[in-house]
Formats: C-alpha cells, structure tokens, sequence
C-alpha cells in the first residue's frame, strides 16, 4: 500500500487474458501473471507448459481458461518444445508469434536445467518465464531446489530445507544471453515492462517470476500479494534487469540498496506457516545471503 | 531418373532426408546413428539442403524438439539408437497422441547393460506400445526408400501417426552399397505440402495435450487404434504408388519371397532376412518347399498377410532379433496371436530368438535351424516351441 501509484495504467484490458473456468486455488498467484504476460504480448502467444500447477491451473480439456494457444509438454521439454516451435515459425516466416515457455521451479531450476541451459546456449527465440512458487506444489509442496532455506515442505517436514535456495537468474547470466531479468507478481507494472523489453530482443529471454503459493507457503489467500511485495521489501527478492554486462536495478527494488530502507526480514518470514520452525541461526544466514546477494548485484551496476 | 552411388545405410537416409527438406532436424549423436546427423549437417552446412538442424544437448529434446516443429507446420526429422531411443521414450508417446506426424530413423543397438555397440532389435521393439508406424528395411535402398515414404504415410490424414524407419547398425549403417537417389523434384511433387490435422502457429487459440477427463483421453487411445488399421491400407497404397514413380515396389507391410507356393514358411525382420532368403534357396535346391515371409512394418501388425501366407503352411518358424523377458520373441507373439484370429487349428510353431547384441548368424545358422524345424515336423514330431539359440 505504500507503493506509489503509476501515472499510466496497463493499456489493456487484463479480463481478456483469463477466462472464467479456471482451476486455481484461491490466491494463486499464476492467473496474476498470465494476465501481465497477455497485457505485454497480446493474444499472439504460444504458451509452451510442462508439467506444473499451470498444466491444472488452465482447466481440463477441450476447453481452457487461458486465451491464448497452450501447448503441454513433458516435464523436462519445455524449453526444448519451444525451440522446435520457434524455429518453425522462423522458418515459416511468421514473425508476429511470441514463443512462451512457462515453467515452474521444479521444470526449470530441477528436471527441465538442462533442457533450459540448452536453448539459452542455442539462443533460440522464446522468452522462458520462470514462475517460482519455491516448491513442487503440484504434487503437494514437496521442496524443489528452489525451496528456500529453512522451509517446512513434505519431504523437508521437520527440520526444513537444509540447503540454500538456487539462483536460477544468475545461472542464465552466465549463459551470456541477451536478456535476463527478475519480476514480482506483486509489480506488474514492472513485470510488464521487462515483458516489454523481452519482447523487442531477438533470441533467448529468461525472467524469474517471484510467485508466493498460499498453500504451500502457508499464509491467508488473501495476501499473495502482500506477501511477494514484503519479498521486495525485505530485500530478499531484487528485481533487476541484466543486459550486456551490466545489470540495472528495477524502481521497486532500488530503495533496499540501501539496507537501512529494507524492512526486516522477520516480517516476511513470520508471515508464513512453512517458516514456523525456522531457528535463529538460520534466520542469521538468510540474512547473511542476503547481503551477499546485494553484494554481487552491486558488483555488476 | 534417378542417380546411383555408393552408399551406407546411414548415408541413404540422409539422402532420403535431404530429398525431403524437412524444414527442421534435430538430433543429437549416439553410435552408430550418428553419421546420419553429421551427414545432414553437412549438407545444411554447405547449403545444400534447406532445412533448420538444432543442435540439441540431448535425445530427449531432440523428439521434442522435432515435437515443437512439427506442431508448427514443419516437417521433422530425427535419427537416434539404443540408450538415445530409451531417453526420448516420454516423448515418443507424446508425439503419437498429439497425432503429429514426423519421422525418426531407428539405427538399431542392443540396450544396456553391459555397454555393447552392436545391433539387435531391442531398442525398436521397446517402442512397440507407443502409436508409431513402425517400418524396418532390409538393406540401404529399401532404407532410403522408406524414409522418404513415411513421410508420405504419417501424413496421411487416415494415418496422421508418427513413423519410425528402424535399420540395424553397422550390418546397414555402416555398410555401402549401391543406392539410386531419385529425382529431388519428383519426391517433392509426390510428398505435396505438409498435411497434419492442426497447427501451432499462433492463430486461432487451441490447446494441446492438456488435462483431460478418462473418457475423452480414451477416446484419443482409440483414435490411435482405429487409425493403426487404416494405415495398412495407406501403407500398400504408398508402397504402389512409390514404385509406379520411382520403379522400386516391396509389397507393402510384409515382402513374400518364394512363399506362394511354399509348405513352411520363415518369419524375419531386417537385414538378416537377406540371409533367411539365402538358406531359403539351398534349401529349394534341396527341395525343401520353404518361403520367407519379412515383416517390413510391425505397426501395424500384418496378421492378414501372415495368414494369407502361412495359414495353409505345415508350420511357420519365427526369428526374433529381441526378448520380451519371461515370454517370447515379440514377433513371435503377435504372430501366433494373429493367426489365433483366423483359426483354431494352428500349423506347427516354432520361435528361434537369436542374434543378441549382435551375435552374427549367417545363412549357414538359418538352413540348419530350418531343416531341422522342416524336418522335425515332416516326422510328425512336435518341433520346439521356444529356443534361445546361441553361437556358443
């Protein structure tokens, strides 16, 4: 509520996007950004979706609550299936056609790395969005290399995750590609314009969706957003863009640079029932990656 | 018309492929597939060939690769063998039930473990379930022959089915023979454009593949079975109209060599059917009436043809380059389940499962193996029912 309120609002029409029927949970954060993504691109998408809470999400067959094409694949082919379509579409010289993979953590940091790493190195024509609900929610939060330190999942269901969280967004940098960004469901003016800018580069695009899951993580539906905007806050999600090198720090995100602005992680963390059992210690070293995760984005300004 | 070189069954492919200009390949290398994918990125390389060859960091998203292409209105194709076949084995099936027709070449390898190069049918006959055409050619032009005819066939909105080609590696990969190479024009003109029975290309929103209720996924299975039945009809008519225009006609799903006449019959798959011909002539000349009927597609299965061949046989001898562990040779099966559809009085069987990972049988192992099984039964005695045959 803090947030300032964009002069320009999205000149779209977000009902458009999604259509009635679909099969979310109360406070899914995926129908948020589906919307966002058809504002950016148009009706002119073929999302590509492994196996995930979108394969459900959009509703059974025939029909689907996407208006948009919709393409399912296996888990680990999603950006694979994308390359094949993208290079079709070049060859068949359709040029207006966005190619979306879109993928949650288990298809992309998990099953799908390989398959991600491979068309980022090809630099094929798509952009990949990473929705990061931090766990495998579609078989029922079990944790995913994606799961934070110290969350309660199923198969982390006494002492929670042992280990960190993996940096998706800085694997992709180190594969040179010519686009890599972070976003928020909670900004999806943010979100809209790195879509924007996605969509004018030509090749392999990756942006990593911070996705807050009422279920998994434990909080009220009601605050999905709140939640993924306390991320921000807190620090503990940076959105920024990365081209040619350099990274640029996205506007919600460039108070917390300075650590005296961030509000303090406890905030975020209380919020949220997989975090219950969280101990002081590791409390410490989420703190502590924290900086260090500011530390080597400063390092690339 | 056409233009004759030297050729390895890999090679021949690659020539069928690039007769065809998919507009997109993928693949990725594994022995003994991969001169097939060097050969064509060579030819993509030097500008010979027209088409779009991602490189892809695994078999797995090769096929779906060639999946996503195909989906847009490409032609596609991909080679694999072995372990390559086993790891795309997900998508195998995914393609046949989006009903999206593509081709893949099948270099035969035995399957691991242990670590052997060498060929059998394993890798082939572990895609028997997943709704692919499935061809096997016998030597390098029946090779290029059927690669550019599956095109023809997978695309045929009776079939609309995925095709694979399968040869065994290094027995035709690696060997060359003369090849005839027809004229690019005419393949072209014959093949028309890319038929499929939808497209992803952006138009009009559909989905693909999503959740779906028992019945209607049901549906789909049953869609796949009907259309397997109306691809035999479609495969004889590709097969007339392929030697009308090119001059090189096999008989459809199965070959029949000196089984009109013939009192016992021998049933073979792949090159080794050359050599079963071979024993077959000694053993004419020694007036064993004896006639190879080869299986040249085994989906669909052609129990008609094997009944019209065998069903008034004395027996019928079946080699199977591959085990289904704890039953028999899959061709075997099918077979005698075959010819069950037809009658209740069933002639003299006998399944001979040989030539594992590669273990060479010559002509000389077929005459012996089917004197015996002729002779046994001439006898009036019971010839066995099940040998696993080994050269040691």
């Amino acid at each position: 509520m803090s947030q300032p309120r964009p002069k320009q609002p999205i000149p779209y029409n977000m009902r458009d996007a999604f259509l009635p029927g679909d099969a979310a949970c109360s406070g899914c954060p995926i129908p948020m950004g589906w919307k966002t993504v058809h504002a950016a691109l148009g009706g002119k998408v073929i999302y590509v979706i492994p196996a995930c809470c979108s394969s459900v999400v959009v509703g059974t067959s025939p029909g689907h609550s996407l208006n948009a094409t919709v393409v399912h694949v296996p888990f680990a082919a999603a950006a694979s299936v994308a390359s094949g379509i993208a290079e079709a579409l070049e060859k068949r010289g359709i040029t207006d056609v966005h190619v979306v993979a879109w993928a949650g953590d288990g298809g992309t940091a998990d099953i799908g790395l390989a398959t991600l790493s491979g068309a980022a190195e090809r630099n094929n024509n798509m952009i990949y969005i990473m929705y990061d609900n931090e766990a495998y929610m579609n078989t029922g939060i079990q944790r995913s290399s994606s799961t934070p330190r110290g969350a309660w999942t199923t198969t982390t269901p006494v002492a929670g995750k042992a280990e960190q969280k993996k940096d998706v967004a800085k694997i992709m940098i180190a594969h040179n590609i010519p686009y890599v960004a972070t976003a928020s469901i909670a900004y999806p003016h943010d979100f809209y314009s790195k879509l924007q800018r996605a969509k004018s580069i030509k090749g392999f695009k990756f942006i990593h969706l911070h996705a807050p899951c009422p279920v998994g993580w434990r909080f009220e539906p009601q605050y999905t957003v709140k939640m993924a905007r306390l991320a921000v806050e807190t620090g503990l999600w940076v959105l920024y863009e990365y081209q040619n090198g350099k990274i640029t720090l996205s506007g919600p995100s460039r108070p917390y640079m300075d650590p005296s602005k961030r509000k303090p992680i406890e905030e975020y963390i209380k919020m949220q029932g997989r975090f219950r059992n969280i101990t002081q210690e590791i409390l410490e070293e989420i703190r502590k990656s924290v900086e260090l995760n500011w530390e080597w984005i400063r390092k690339f300004m | 018309m056409g233009v004759r070189k030297a050729l390895t069954g890999n090679h021949a492919i690659s020539y069928a492929v690039k007769l065809v200009r998919p507009e997109v390949i993928a693949a990725y290398p594994i022995t003994p597939q991969t001169s097939i994918v060097e050969k064509l990125s060579e030819m993509v390389e030097s500008g010979e060939l027209d088409s779009t060859m991602i490189r892809v960091e695994s078999e797995h998203s090769a096929l779906a690769a060639c999946y996503g292409a195909a989906l847009a209105g490409a032609r596609a194709f991909t080679a694999t063998s072995s372990q390559g076949l086993l790891y795309m084995h997900e998508v195998v099936h995914w393609v046949s039930r989006a009903r999206i027709p593509m081709v893949m070449a099948i270099v035969s390898r035995t399957i691991n473990t242990p670590w052997n190069i060498w060929p059998d049918h394993s890798d082939f006959m572990d895609q028997r379930d997943a709704g692919w055409i499935m061809a096997y050619a016998m030597d390098n032009q029946e090779a290029l022959d059927l690669t550019i005819q599956a095109f023809k066939i997978g695309e045929d909105p009776e079939v609309y089915l995925p095709v694979m080609v399968g040869i065994e590696g290094f027995i035709l990969g690696h060997t060359t023979m003369p090849v005839e190479i027809p004229d690019e024009e005419l393949v072209r003109e014959w093949l028309g454009p890319r038929r499929q029975p939808y497209v992803v290309d952006g138009g009009s929103p559909i989905g693909v593949g999503g959740l779906t209720m028992p019945e209607e996924t049901e549906d789909i299975f049953h869609g796949i079975q009907e259309s397997m039945e109306a691809a035999k009809k479609v495969i004889e008519r590709v097969d007339k109209e392929y030697g009308r225009l090119f001059g090189r006609s096999y008989g459809g799903l199965t070959q029949c060599y000196r089984c009109e006449d013939a009192d016992y019959i021998a049933v073979a798959m792949g090159a080794w059917s050359g050599d079963l011909m071979e024993a077959v002539n000694t053993l004419r000349d020694q007036g064993y009436r004896v006639g190879v009927v080869r299986i040249r597609f085994y989906r669909p299965f052609p129990h008609e043809e094997l009944w019209r061949y065998s069903g008034r046989a004395k027996g019928v001898i079946v080699f199977d380059r591959s085990i289904s562990f704890g039953g028999w040779g899959p061709i075997f099966t099918d077979l005698v389940t075959g010819l069950a559809a037809y009658t209740d009085k069933l002639p003299a069987l006998s399944n001979i499962v040989t030539g594992i990972a590669g273990v060479n049988i010559t002509s000389e192992d077929f005459e012996k193996l089917v004197k015996r099984f002729v002779e046994t039964v001439e006898k009036g005695g019971k010839p066995v029912f099940f040998e696993w045959f080994k050269k040691r």
